[in-house]
C-alpha cells in the first residue's frame, strides 16, 4: 500500500483495510475446501477413485461351470453337455466382399442371400448368423478372419439315445436349466454355478495376476440313472412297433429291477427328438407312464384276490360259483364274456373272471380292501419325484356302494399310473414286500414295506403263471426258455364321465418266476386295428421286451428254450 | 567413528538396491509363471471338452439302433433259433454235462 502511494505521491488514494483481509479469507478458505475435498477423496469417499484406478488394470472375468453329465447305469452316457460356438455378426463392422461372403455362405451352410440380408440392416449391433455350429464348422469360420464377424461359446446339450430317453430325461432351456423330466427334477444336482474371479490384466490383455476370487465356480454333478441303455432301446422298440401295428394312439413300457424297484427302462411313443426339438406337441413330451391315469382293468384282479386269501376268506383252490358269466349288484350287471358256472380262485385269475373277482371283493369290509390297496400303493405318488406325476384316484371306503366295490376288484372307477401299476406287482415278484421305486442306481440292498405274508405272494405267482399258459388270458406273453407270470388288462376309456368303445390294452407281469428278476408293464392307449384285449395287443409286447431284456441282462434260463406251448383254441378273451 | 558409519551406510544402500531388484525380478518371474498357469488351465479345460464331445460321439456310433442295423444287415448276424441253442451245465467238479 504504501508502494502505491509512493507511485502515485499526489494522489492520496488509500485501499480499505478489509480488502486484503477479505483477499487472505478467501484464499484460505480455497485452501480448505481443497484441503477437505483431497481428505474427502483420500480418506472418507475413497472408493471412487479406487474404482476408477482398479479399472484401469483389473478386470472381473466370469469362470464358466457346466453341467453335470447323465448316464445310464453302466456309466453310458445319456445327456452331456458340450461348448459350441454360435456365429454371430456386428453388421457395421463387416467389411467383405461378396466372395467372402460366398466362401462364408458355404462353411455356414446358408444361402449367399440370407446372409447378406442379415447384414444390409446395419442399424443392429448383434445379429446372431448361425448358432450351435459343430466344432469344425466353427473352426473354418475363425480362420475366415473376417472383420465384424465373431464366435460365441454356448453351452448345448446333447442326448445321443435321442427320442428313446426323450421323455425321460427331458431338456434344458437357452440358459442350460433344466425344464422338463428328469433334467428339471434333478436340476439342484446337475445345474453348475458360473463363478467370477478378479484378475489384474497388462497393457496386452494377458492375465498377470489372480487377485483373488469372488465366488468359487461350482460345476453340476454327474448323474448316474437306475435306467439300462440297452433295455430303454428294447422296450422302445418292440413299443413302437406294436403302436404302429394296432394304429394306436399312444403307449408306454416299464421295466422295474424286481429286487431293488430300480427302473431300468421307461419309454414313451410318440416321443421327439430332443437333440432338434423345433415345434414338439405337449403331447408329445408327456411322460405318459407317470403323468397319465388309467383305468387299470383287470391288472388289479390279483390284489382283490391277495387280499381275501391274506384275510382267510378264500383259499387258491376254493370254488366259486360264477353264475354263468352274469352277477346282479345293486341292479347292474356284471358279465364274463366266457359264462363258467364254476370256477376256482386260481381259475378266476387265470381266466380273468368278472363275476368271480366281484364276489371275492365282496366278501370283505370295504376298509378291508381300501387298506390293502392303499399299502400296495395305489391313489399316492411312487415317490420317484418326477415333475408332473399323476397319484392316481383310490375313493375313501365310506363313499363306496356295492357295486363300486365290486367293479373296483377288477380294475373300474380306480385310476393308476403305469409306474404306480409296475411297482404294486413287486408286491408278487417279491414275498410280498412292495419296493421304493427309485431313478438312480442304487448300490445298497433295498428294503421294502411287507403287505403280504411269503404264502399268499407264492399262491399268486402261481396264478399268474397260470395266466400266460394256453387256458389263460395271454398265452401270448409266454418267453422262450424262461417261465414268465402276469396278467392282462383291457378296460374302457372314461370320457366325460362316460364309458366309450376305445380301450386301453395292459399287460404287467415278471420273470423268471423261479427268481424275478424284471417287472414289466405295458400299457397300450386306444388300439385302433380290430383287436383291443390285453392278452393280444399288451401281452407280445411284453413278451418280446422280457425275453431280450433278460438275455441281455445274462439272466439264467429257468425253463427249456422249447417251452413256449401254443395255444390250441382261441385265447380267452376277458371281459372289459 | 564417521567413516565406519559411512562404510555402514553404503552397505546397507547396495543391500536395499539388491532387494529392491529382486523383488522385482521375482515379481516378474511370479507373472510369467502365473500366465504359463493360466495356459495350462485353459489347455486342461480345452481337453475337458475334447473328452465331453468324444464320449458323446463314441456313444453315437454305439447306439443300440446303429449296432442293431449293421450286425443284421451288413454282418448277416441274426439270433439262434430254439433249436440251435444247447445248454450246458457245468458241474461242481468242472465236467460239462451237456443237456438233451
Amino acid at each position: 500500500m504504501n508502494y502505491a502511494a509512493s507511485a502515485h505521491p499526489d494522489i492520496t488514494a488509500k485501499l480499505p483495510g478489509w480488502r486484503a483481509t477479505a483477499l487472505f479469507v478467501a484464499l484460505l478458505l480455497g485452501l480448505a475446501g481443497l484441503l477437505g475435498r483431497g481428505i474427502y477423496l483420500q480418506g472418507i469417499h475413497d472408493d471412487f477413485l479406487q474404482e476408477k484406478g482398479n479399472a484401469r488394470y483389473s478386470r472381473v472375468i466370469e469362470v464358466s461351470a457346466h453341467r453335470g453329465m447323465i448316464s445310464d447305469r453302466n456309466g453310458e452316457p445319456l445327456a452331456i453337455s458340450t461348448p459350441v460356438e454360435s456365429a454371430w455378426a456386428s453388421p457395421a463392422d463387416v467389411e467383405a466382399d461378396s466372395h467372402q461372403i460366398k466362401q462364408l455362405a458355404q462353411v455356414l451352410g446358408m444361402g449367399a442371400e440370407e446372409i447378406k440380408s442379415r447384414l444390409s440392416d446395419t442399424s443392429r449391433d448383434f445379429v446372431y448368423l448361425k448358432r450351435h455350429l459343430p466344432p469344425d464348422q466353427a473352426g473354418k469360420v475363425a480362420s475366415l478372419n473376417l472383420p465384424g464377424i465373431s464366435l460365441q461359446r454356448e453351452y448345448r446339450r446333447y442326448y445321443p439315445a435321442g427320442e428313446e430317453t426323450a421323455q425321460m430325461l427331458g431338456f434344458t432351456g437357452q440358459d442350460d436349466n433344466g425344464q422338463e423330466g428328469l433334467e428339471l427334477a434333478l436340476q439342484e444336482w446337475l445345474g453348475g454355478k458360473s463363478g467370477s474371479q478378479r484378475v489384474i490384466k497388462d497393457r496386452r490383455g494377458h492375465i498377470v495376476e489372480d487377485a483373488g476370487s469372488l465366488h468359487a465356480p461350482k460345476p453340476g454333478s454327474d448323474v448316474v440313472l437306475s435306467l439300462d441303455r440297452n433295455v430303454q432301446h428294447l422296450a422302445y422298440r418292440e413299443l413302437e412297433n406294436a403302436i404302429k401295428q394296432h394304429h394306436a394312439k399312444a403307449g408306454a413300457v416299464v421295466v422295474l429291477d424286481a429286487r431293488s424297484g430300480e427302473v431300468l427302462a421307461l419309454a414313451n411313443y410318440p416321443a421327439y427328438n430332443p437333440n432338434n426339438r423345433g415345434k414338439v406337441s405337449s403331447q408329445a413330451m408327456r411322460n405318459r407312464a407317470i403323468a397319465d391315469l388309467f383305468e387299470p382293468g383287470s391288472t388289479m384282479k390279483p390284489f382283490t384276490v391277495a387280499t381275501a386269501i391274506e384275510q382267510g376268506k378264500v383259499r387258491p383252490e376254493t370254488v366259486i360259483n360264477t353264475e354263468y358269466g352274469v352277477y346282479t349288484v345293486g341292479g347292474k350287471k356284471i358279465h364274463d364274456s366266457h359264462p363258467e358256472s364254476m370256477l376256482t380262485v386260481a381259475q378266476v385269475i387265470q381266466k380273468s373272471s368278472n363275476v368271480g373277482a366281484a364276489k371275492i371283493a365282496l366278501s370283505m369290509e370295504p376298509e378291508v380292501l381300501w387298506q390293502s390297496l392303499a399299502d400296495s400303493g395305489f391313489g399316492a405318488r411312487t415317490g420317484s419325484n418326477f415333475p408332473g406325476e399323476a397319484p392316481g384316484k383310490l375313493r375313501a371306503a365310506k363313499t363306496w356302494r356295492p357295486i363300486e366295490q365290486a367293479t373296483m376288484s377288477y380294475g373300474h372307477g380306480i385310476s393308476v399310473n403305469l409306474l404306480q401299476l409296475a411297482r404294486a406287482y413287486t408286491i408278487f415278484a417279491s414275498d410280498g414286500e412292495l419296493k421304493p421305486i427309485s431313478m438312480l442306481k442304487q448300490d445298497t440292498a433295498v428294503i421294502g414295506k411287507k403287505i403280504f405274508s411269503d404264502r399268499t405272494a407264492q399262491a399268486l405267482r402261481g396264478m399268474l403263471e397260470l395266466a400266460v399258459q394256453p387256458g389263460g388270458t395271454a398265452p401270448l406273453a409266454q418267453v422262450a426258455g424262461y417261465r414268465v407270470a402276469g396278467k392282462t388288462g383291457t378296460a374302457h376309456k372314461l370320457e366325460g364321465g362316460h364309458y366309450v368303445n376305445r380301450y386301453v390294452s395292459s399287460f404287467v407281469g415278471f420273470a423268471p418266476v423261479s427268481n424275478p428278476r424284471l417287472i414289466v408293464a405295458v400299457m397300450i392307449d386306444e388300439p385302433d386295428n380290430g383287436q383291443y384285449y390285453g392278452g393280444l395287443v399288451a401281452a407280445p409286447v411284453f413278451s418280446k421286451v422280457t425275453g431280450e431284456a433278460l438275455r441281455a441282462l445274462n439272466v439264467p434260463n429257468d425253463a427249456p428254450l422249447d417251452n413256449v406251448i401254443a395255444p390250441t383254441a382261441d385265447i380267452v378273451a376277458e371281459e372289459v | 567413528m564417521w567413516r565406519s558409519e559411512g562404510v555402514l551406510n553404503a552397505l546397507l544402500l547396495a543391500a536395499v538396491v539388491m532387494c529392491s531388484l529382486s523383488v522385482v525380478t521375482s515379481q516378474h518371474k511370479a507373472r510369467k509363471l502365473f500366465i504359463k498357469l493360466q495356459n495350462e488351465k485353459e489347455r486342461a479345460q480345452q481337453m475337458e471338452v475334447e473328452w465331453g464331445q468324444l464320449q458323446l460321439e463314441q456313444s453315437t456310433w454305439a447306439t443300440p439302433a446303429r449296432v442293431e442295423k449293421i450286425a443284421a444287415q451288413q454282418l448277416q448276424m441274426q439270433l439262434p433259433k430254439n433249436g440251435q441253442v444247447q445248454f450246458i451245465r457245468v458241474e461242481p467238479d468242472g465236467r460239462a454235462n451237456r443237456q438233451p
